[in-house]
């Protein structure tokens, strides 16, 4: 955990959500050792830290696996059946949403709409968008990551 | 006819990758004319044109400008809003893909009018994928000398609709919690790290080049009375050809979902995404425009498989997750419509429970401290205007099951 403090040599409040952001993708979350650090480092309260960390909901006080699948479920999605999608995403990685696999390999979220709607149902894993989305492509798509 | 290439002109055409592609295309001619104008000619030039905000609120883009040049202040920051988290919305997400530099051209020539060396583009997280080209853009503009008067940066959003609110958006850049200002102060006197601000939307400053091109009088005549120009589209749900469509304001809605997006069965349509309109089939020849129906051109279709009770209460789940919770009238509201239409969802709604939503609808509209908490209520208002039975038939059948 060392390490989280030297990526990089800000010490600005105003540079705290790019340090979350910076930190959540080397470490994969916020942990409350992370958040402690960054709080010395910005001379800042942890409190305040924490409620920067929480606000937004790319960013993670919790272990997050090493992909993040992110399942859009706003309307146009959903009519195209998103919940088809989130059930077989569960089946095949045996977890419930918001829950992550045992290998730390998957993360499963809903999230809402990922401005792919033209392309619904649409999934983000980590930063790609993998639309016009079928069960039976599923387990091609997650084979690339691993 | 209808259909007008402005914004989109380059899209398809250019290789966004490739910056002599878009040089071929007129590009930077736009800012080569604004540069050999005064900052002042050019806001000049932008106001004659009649050009509103894209971004939703259709505010006009020339009178901000003017605003914040004449702010006292040597620091004044530019923001381009790419934050684009309405539901159902993707046309700056395409112009993005398809045409970064005319953004970044524009923005050159944003800056130079209002006086601000430093422009920020705020591009949401779940475009992080657009942000290698973006930036790619920036870096051929800059190394052609084109950004000798300024700098732009990329900034990333972390997941957060309200951010896309430009109060929050600016709490955003500057670190902190996406929560909405109190205001006035206003961004053009005290905007982003308390300096003059102007804050625009992606498809906004896309309309600048060709102004600049064209002059301001072509841009004038394209368009209605209080709305000129184009507005692009992202039109997507129960149509067979979702997609990014440019239309001349004023067009109507019925060529935009029939004849261009291909719908053939139409229960209702949501205009402007969660915070926007929920209209009936019958209202298809609306024109699209500030003083009709606009919003930031998100387009939903939906058939009539569905449910329009299903409809409200999903949009009205989006909007209670998203607040940001700094004022109570949305934070509560949000949530006890969501409770109230749940309950409908179940067959358990009853009349005085359409009673509590519209003063609820009413108080929210007043009391709230931002767009989102002020037009939450749409949805809700405009299903019980035009789709009625929807509420009335889970009324009754409650009352059936009861006897
Ligand atoms: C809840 C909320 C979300 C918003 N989201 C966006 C957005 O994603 N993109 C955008 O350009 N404007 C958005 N706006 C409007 C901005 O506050 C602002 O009016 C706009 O960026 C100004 O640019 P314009 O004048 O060019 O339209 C949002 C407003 C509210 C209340
Ligand atoms: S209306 Fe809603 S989103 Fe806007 S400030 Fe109030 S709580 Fe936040
Ligand atoms: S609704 Fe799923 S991407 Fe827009």
């Amino acid at each position: 955990m060392a390490e989280n403090t030297t990526i990089t040599q800000s010490k600005e409040t105003k540079d705290l959500l790019i340090l979350l952001a910076q930190t959540q993708k080397k470490c994969g979350f916020l942990s409350e050792e992370t958040l402690a650090n960054l709080a010395r480092t910005l001379d800042m309260s942890l409190s305040d830290v924490y409620g920067v960390a929480t606000f937004y909901s790319f960013l993670s006080t919790k272990p997050l696996g090493r992909h993040v699948i992110r399942v859009c479920k706003s309307l146009p999605c959903h009519y195209k059946d998103a919940a088809v999608i989130i059930e077989s995403l569960e089946k095949t990685l045996g977890i419930k949403t918001g829950e992550t696999t045992p290998d730390g390999r998957f993360s499963l979220e809903l999230t809402n709409c990922i401005g792919a709607c033209d392309k619904a149902p649409a999934i983000l894993i980590n930063d790609d968008v993998h639309g016009d989305l079928t069960v039976d492509r599923i387990p091609q798509i997650l084979q690339a990551y691993k | 006819m209808p259909e007008k290439r402005i914004v989109l002109r380059n899209c398809g055409v250019i290789d966004p990758r490739d910056m002599s592609s878009y040089l071929a295309h007129d590009g930077f001619k736009g800012l080569e004319k604004a540069l050999s104008l005064t900052p002042e000619q050019v806001i000049e030039e932008v106001k004659t044109s009649g050009l509103r905000g894209r971004g939703g609120a259709g505010f006009p883009a020339g009178m901000k400008w003017e605003l914040t040049r004449k702010s006292p202040g040597d620091e004044k920051y530019l923001i381009c809003n790419a934050d684009e988290g309405e539901v159902g919305t993707f046309k700056d997400r395409y112009i993005l893909q398809n045409d970064p530099f005319s953004l970044v051209e524009a923005i050159a020539i944003a800056g130079y009018a209002i006086g601000a060396k430093k422009g920020f583009i705020y591009l949401r997280a779940e475009y992080h994928y657009l942000r290698p080209m973006l930036a790619n853009a920036i870096d051929q503009a800059r190394a052609k000398g084109f950004l000798s008067h300024m700098d732009i940066e990329i900034r990333m959003g972390a997941g957060a609709y309200v951010c896309g609110e430009e109060s929050a958006l600016m709490e955003s850049i500057e670190g902190k919690r996406g929560e909405v200002r109190y205001r006035p102060p206003f961004p053009p006197t005290k905007g982003l790290f308390g300096k003059p601000t102007v804050i625009n939307n992606v498809e906004t400053l896309m309309n600048i080049p060709a102004i600049m091109l064209n002059g301001a009088r072509w841009f004038n005549q394209i368009g209605t009375e209080r709305s000129k120009g184009t507005k692009v589209f992202s039109v997507a749900g129960d149509v067979p050809r979702p997609g990014v469509y440019e239309m001349v304001l004023g067009s109507k809605l019925r060529e935009l979902v029939q004849d261009l997006a291909g719908a053939t069965d139409i229960k209702a349509i949501q205009i402007g995404g969660a915070t926007g309109r929920l209209i009936p089939e019958s209202m298809l020849d609306t024109p699209l425009a500030f003083e009709n129906l606009l919003g930031a051109g998100a387009i939903t279709v939906f058939n009539s498989h569905r449910d329009i009770i299903d409809i409200v209460y999903r949009t009205m789940e989006f909007l209670a997750e998203e607040s940001c919770g700094k004022c109570v009238p949305c934070r509560q509201g949000t949530e006890v419509m969501v409770e109230t239409l749940e309950r409908f969802m179940h067959g358990e709604g009853e009349e005085r429970d359409v009673k509590v939503l519209q003063e609820l609808s009413s108080t929210m509209m007043l009391t709230s401290l931002c767009g989102l908490g002020q037009a939450a209520p749409n949805p809700v208002i405009d299903s019980l205007q035009y789709f009625k039975d929807a509420y009335e038939s889970r009324i009754k059948a409650r009352g059936e099951v009861k006897v």
